[in-house]
């Protein structure tokens, strides 16, 4: 982080709020979309679906944790999440649960 | 962040880091003594002898639970592993509700016959703290664990970002340089085991997937019982008939099951309405029999021994999962495996608490007075005191507690559990009270005599100590013993190191452009 002074840096923490919410709040949430939507649509069996899901969900949260403090601007983040979480919960809400087993 | 995608990695890996590194190491601490728990176990029950037989116990536990309690609602035993030799049999009263654990179990050895052992729970505790704490609600405790390992896992991809040397810092290892050598031995322990590392926290958080993520539960199923139905089969319990029948031999039953398993044993049984003409008999593959953990479960006949037809095989996404949380556990790891299961877990500690050491060693040499830093630092050095040397203290109390806690005491096993906090609190407050460097010295050399104690008290409190295990051949508590003396010697040393460390670090011209870590 190299040097910086004592005094608090107002700007500064709020853009490390923002991209810690969206490392912790914004990926739990996505890893949770993306492992409901895996258990719905992938085409295996139900119960396998939820595993394969469930197995992928930590890597899936591990990235947008990362992506949160890799780029240059702090809202970046929160735009990526929203292309991505706003599709897939509107999918997730309005397309409904798979009838085969 | 600042900088490139480097400097935004390297900080987000000290950060992640820092913030549950302390609890961390306990987690990487108590989880790589449980790759020897049931050796521990062992070496906490010096009562028991000889070796383990299953049926036996299996056998001895239904005769004497058919005695004692014909109309219990069930009967349950846990029984030992390969490297194990007690059994641990429970009954549940027919009004149930009534009838603690301590109340209504009993410890049977290989023979079958029930042993007086004192009142522990042996390696199994520092087990489970290894995921469930202590003093808070179990499911508050595996939350706060699951968020740690997720903060572990950013930690290592970002660690692996930062890196530009990963191959060359494999053999760097520069000694008595200060911040240069924290630097390196963080990197050797992180790199060199850095497979281990991502491994184990991965499978760590599979292993308590469904409460972590229940979202694809919720997405395709009624409820989670329906789920598990689905994945694990129906298991009903079954109905009193009221007709009585005696139980066919359950000797008998586990030689089916091994036959069924390829030769593996059952690690668990119990019977449903023991004595009724309804009655079940369940057992699970044991879990070390196998690398997938998750063993198949057969049910019986209590009455006729008939087995039920085997539930069908898992598909692909179940079987990585069992082969994820076998992984993790290492149960089926023989002994040259395990051994190395350890050191990994042992690298995994150094790495956590090289890299704690390594915050405040880099930040020293910045601080406007170094005399009296602000108190964030001053928080994080007595932090990495109170768990770096508080918690093997704890563990060494512990086990100490084991051998001297009088046999008749009341809740004699949660005393032992005390102990260990009771220990770790004080030199948690002991740190803070002295000077930061009479702090390390004093609580590290404390932590080599705790363990130097062990064996010592193991020797005479009990007729099992290093000399009569060493003439006996008993390898369990031989390596108990010396793995003690082992760890004493290590704090000893590490004690010695800090007391000839000269007072003010050297001020390096070049410290400050050094990379951030």
């Amino acid at each position: 982080m190299g040097k910086r002074d004592t005094s608090f840096d107002s700007r500064y923490a709020m853009q490390v709020a923002a991209r810690a919410a969206a490392a912790i709040f914004g990926g739990y949430a996505l890893a949770a979309m993306t492992t409901a939507a895996l258990a719905r649509w992938l085409p295996l069996s139900r119960v396998e679906a939820v595993m394969t899901a469930m197995l992928s969900s930590f890597a899936i949260y591990a990235t947008v944790a990362i992506v949160a403090f890799a780029v240059s601007r702090w809202w970046r983040i929160w735009l990526y999440l929203a292309i991505v979480g706003v599709p897939l919960g509107l999918a997730l809400a309005f397309i409904g649960r798979r009838v085969a087993s | 962040m600042k900088g490139g995608l480097r400097q935004s990695m390297a900080w987000l890996h000290t950060w992640t880091g820092l913030l549950v590194g302390w609890l961390l190491l306990a987690i990487f601490m108590t989880g790589t003594s449980a790759y020897f728990q049931d050796e521990i176990t062992r070496w906490m029950q010096p009562e028991i002898h000889g070796e383990r037989d299953p049926v036996a116990a299996a056998e001895g536990i239904v005769a004497r639970l058919g005695e004692h309690e014909p109309g219990a609602a069930s009967w349950s035993m846990m029984l030992p592993g390969k490297r194990a030799i007690a059994t641990t049999a429970y009954w549940q009263d027919a009004d149930s509700g009534r009838g603690s654990w301590r109340d209504n179990s009993f410890t049977v050895d290989g023979t079958g016959h029930r042993v007086e052992a004192r009142g522990t729970l042996g390696g199994f505790f520092l087990y489970r703290m290894h995921f469930d704490l202590h003093y808070l609600p179990v499911m508050w405790a595996r939350w706060i664990v699951g968020f740690c390992a997720m903060f572990m896992l950013v930690a290592i991809i970002s660690g692996v970002i930062t890196h530009k040397k990963i191959f060359t810092d494999f053999f760097t290892l520069r000694l008595g340089k200060g911040q240069r050598s924290w630097l390196d031995a963080h990197n050797l322990s992180a790199v060199l085991a850095l497979p281990f590392h991502a491994m184990i926290t991965y499978t760590g958080l599979v292993t308590l997937a469904s409460m972590y993520m229940p979202w694809g539960v919720a997405a395709v199923y009624k409820d989670r019982a329906e789920y598990f139905a689905d994945a694990f089969g129906i298991e009903t319990t079954p109905e009193r008939s009221g007709v009585a029948a005696s139980m066919a031999p359950i000797g008998e039953m586990i030689r089916k099951a091994r036959e069924q398993w390829h030769g593996a044993d059952p690690g668990y049984i119990d019977i449903s309405i023991p004595g009724d003409a309804n009655a079940t008999v369940r057992m699970m593959r044991g879990g070390g029999e196998a690398m997938g953990a998750r063993g198949q479960t057969l049910i019986f006949d209590a009455a006729t021994g008939h087995l039920h037809t085997p539930p069908a095989e898992k598909g692909a996404a179940f079987e990585t999962e069992s082969v994820m949380v076998g992984l993790h556990a290492g149960r089926y790891a023989p002994i040259a495996l395990r051994w190395f299961y350890f050191l990994c877990g042992l690298g995994g500690t150094a790495m956590v608490a090289t890299g704690l050491v390594l915050w405040t060693s880099k930040r020293r040499l910045q601080l406007p007075d170094p005399e009296r830093p602000h108190i964030g630092f001053r928080l994080v050095e007595r932090l990495n005191i109170a768990t770096i040397a508080g918690l093997p203290v704890g563990i060494a109390t512990h086990f100490l507690a084991n051998r001297l806690l009088p046999s008749t005491m009341a809740d004699r096993a949660d005393w032992e559990v005390h102990c260990l906090f009771i220990a770790w609190g004080a030199v948690l407050l002991y740190g803070c009270l002295r000077r930061v460097r009479r702090a390390w010295v004093e609580t590290l050399t404390l932590a080599a005599a705790a363990f130097l104690a062990v064996p010592i008290v193991n020797a005479i409190t009990t007729d099992r100590g290093l000399w009569s295990s060493l003439r006996e051949g008993d390898l369990v508590f031989v390596g108990f013993d010396l793995a003690m003396l082992a760890l004493s010697a290590t704090f000893g040393y590490i004690a010695w190191k800090v007391h000839r460390r000269p007072a003010v670090p050297v001020r390096k011209p070049r410290a400050s452009r050094e990379v951030a870590a």
